[in-house]
């Protein structure tokens, strides 16, 4: 418990130093750009590939399930909608996310932790969280809600896609499902949910990097703690935000 | 100049600097010698403020650097210029943009003065047309002297080498203890080297302090350190075999 407490005194101070304004605007928007590429472009393949498959899967599932004879033929595409944009795109994908952007960041700074690279930051003068840190979160804010749109998109495809293939339903049912009863705020929540689950991606990972001591071993164990510790943040926040957005 | 007054660190329980008062003078080699684990990196990092003292206080220029705040703090320390054991260089840049970082943080310079300046230290280092490599694919002593660029790149007042030798072979390591000589005297700096090779000792030492249970056993200069009678002192100092041989020769310096 007193560990716990200890931790999130050491994470807020370290979002303290985090942010404050950067030292040199020029490197803050050259660091940036760098994470926009790491961070969020480099991640368009799994993203991609998830989602399809994501959707395919929730369609197909939908149209096995639909045994009454009651329900429109339409529900499969507004179950496929409503799945993804409320939960799908925006949670699982930050959870696969949490796994690759969150082992990442969290190695990066670990290894430049045990390297003594940080310790030659701060020498030199420079405020080692704000230079790493604060690009990171900044590049995740910013392209998460991008990725979780891409991901809705291509879930939706692939959701026809496997109905197409399948013969369970036609395009224009399908098509008349998708926008039946929608709602914009529908799609707030989800880029609203992005937007946390990308400050709690990589604050926490860059947490446990900056503050590993030791070797290889234990850049290793970092990494393991990000992912593990970022991915239970994002199911809390998940139930808080729903709370917060959809039964107030 | 920098003056360590009172100094105790503690790590827990543990006591790793015990009241260590000493001082080091400007346009000097300064080293701090001792065995491992007697508390030398621990001050030298008390020093730069990368650890907190317990107790105490460290002057630059009469002004005392732990009571700073952060942003005072990172003033001084765009004084100083570190060599780290492990050179420490970022390794997602090259040799030049490791060079350039601090001009690029912290000055107006232009991309050519950068430039002007980076290949200056280069060839100070004897590393002329080597900008382009990356730290992976330069030898231990070439990322050493590539440390040692970075570190001057912004003519600091203050030099902490820490083990400078520490992996190199005996001539890339004299070429090393010459470079910091060389740079003392050029730049009028403070220079603070971490060692326990007793031929940089021989070699570069102006000033020396021997650490030892984490106190400030002993200070003197190179020749006082060969003549002294200290037990603690001697174990060190001869401790290798061919030390003992040339023992007789060295008292006679």
């Amino acid at each position: 418990m007193l560990k716990i407490i200890s931790n999130i005194g050491r994470y807020s101070f370290m979002m303290w130093l985090v942010f404050s304004k950067p030292q040199k605007f020029k490197m803050f928007w050259r660091r940036f750009l760098e994470e926009i590429q790491l961070i969020g472009i480099e991640s368009f393949p799994i993203v991609m590939l998830m989602s399809v498959f994501m959707g395919g899967v929730i369609s197909l599932q939908t149209a096995a399930n639909m045994d009454l004879p009651y329900l429109p033929a339409y529900t499969i595409g507004y179950i496929t909608r409503s799945s993804t944009i409320l939960e799908f795109s925006p949670t699982i994908i930050s959870l696969i996310l949490a796994g690759k952007v969150g082992s990442n960041v969290s190695s990066e700074i670990g290894m430049m932790r045990v390297t003594e690279q940080i310790d030659a930051l701060e020498i030199m003068g420079v405020n080692s969280l704000n230079y790493l840190v604060l690009p990171k979160i900044t590049a995740a804010v910013v392209f998460f809600p991008l990725l979780v749109t891409f991901s809705i998109g291509l879930s939706l495809l692939g959701g026809w896609l496997a109905l197409l293939g399948s013969g369970l339903s036609s395009t224009d049912t399908y098509i008349f499902g998708l926008r039946s009863f929608f709602k914009v705020s529908d799609i707030t929540y989800a880029l609203s949910k992005s937007v946390v689950f990308a400050f709690l991606i990589v604050s926490i990972s860059s947490f446990y990097g900056y503050y590993t001591k030791g070797g290889a071993i234990d850049v290793g164990r970092s990494s393991t703690k990000a992912v593990v510790n970022s991915s239970v943040a994002i199911l809390i926040a998940n139930f808080f935000i729903t709370q917060m957005f959809l039964l107030k | 100049m920098i003056e360590v007054k009172g100094v105790s660190k503690q790590f827990g329980e543990h006591l790793v600097l015990d009241n260590v008062s000493t001082s080091f003078e400007k346009g000097k080699v300064n080293l701090i010698i001792g065995s491992s684990g007697q508390g030398k990196s621990v001050l030298a990092k008390c020093i730069v403020g990368l650890h907190p003292v317990t107790s105490g206080q460290i002057l630059y220029n009469g002004t005392d650097f732990c009571t700073m705040d952060e942003n005072a703090m990172r003033e001084i320390r765009k004084q100083i210029g570190m060599l780290f054991q492990g050179a420490a260089l970022f390794d997602s840049m090259t040799v030049e943009d490791n060079i350039s970082f601090p001009l690029q943080m912290f000055t107006k310079m232009t991309l050519g003065e950068r430039k002007k300046q980076v290949d200056f230290c280069l060839e100070r280092v004897n590393l002329s047309g080597k900008n382009k490599l990356y730290p992976a694919e330069c030898s231990g002593g070439m990322q050493k002297r590539v440390a040692i660029a970075r570190a001057i790149v912004m003519n600091p007042n203050y030099l902490f080498c820490d083990e400078p030798n520490s992996g190199l072979d005996p001539k890339t390591s004299i070429l090393i203890d010459e470079l910091i000589k060389e740079i003392t005297y050029e730049f009028n700096t403070t220079t603070i080297v971490i060692t326990h090779d007793m031929n940089s000792v021989i070699e570069i030492g102006d000033n020396i302090t021997f650490m030892h249970q984490g106190k400030n056993w002993w200070s003197g200069t190179k020749e006082e350190i060969i003549k002294t009678t200290n037990p603690e002192i001697i174990d060190f100092v001869y401790a290798s075999k061919f030390m003992k041989q040339i023992k007789g020769k060295l008292t006679e310096i």
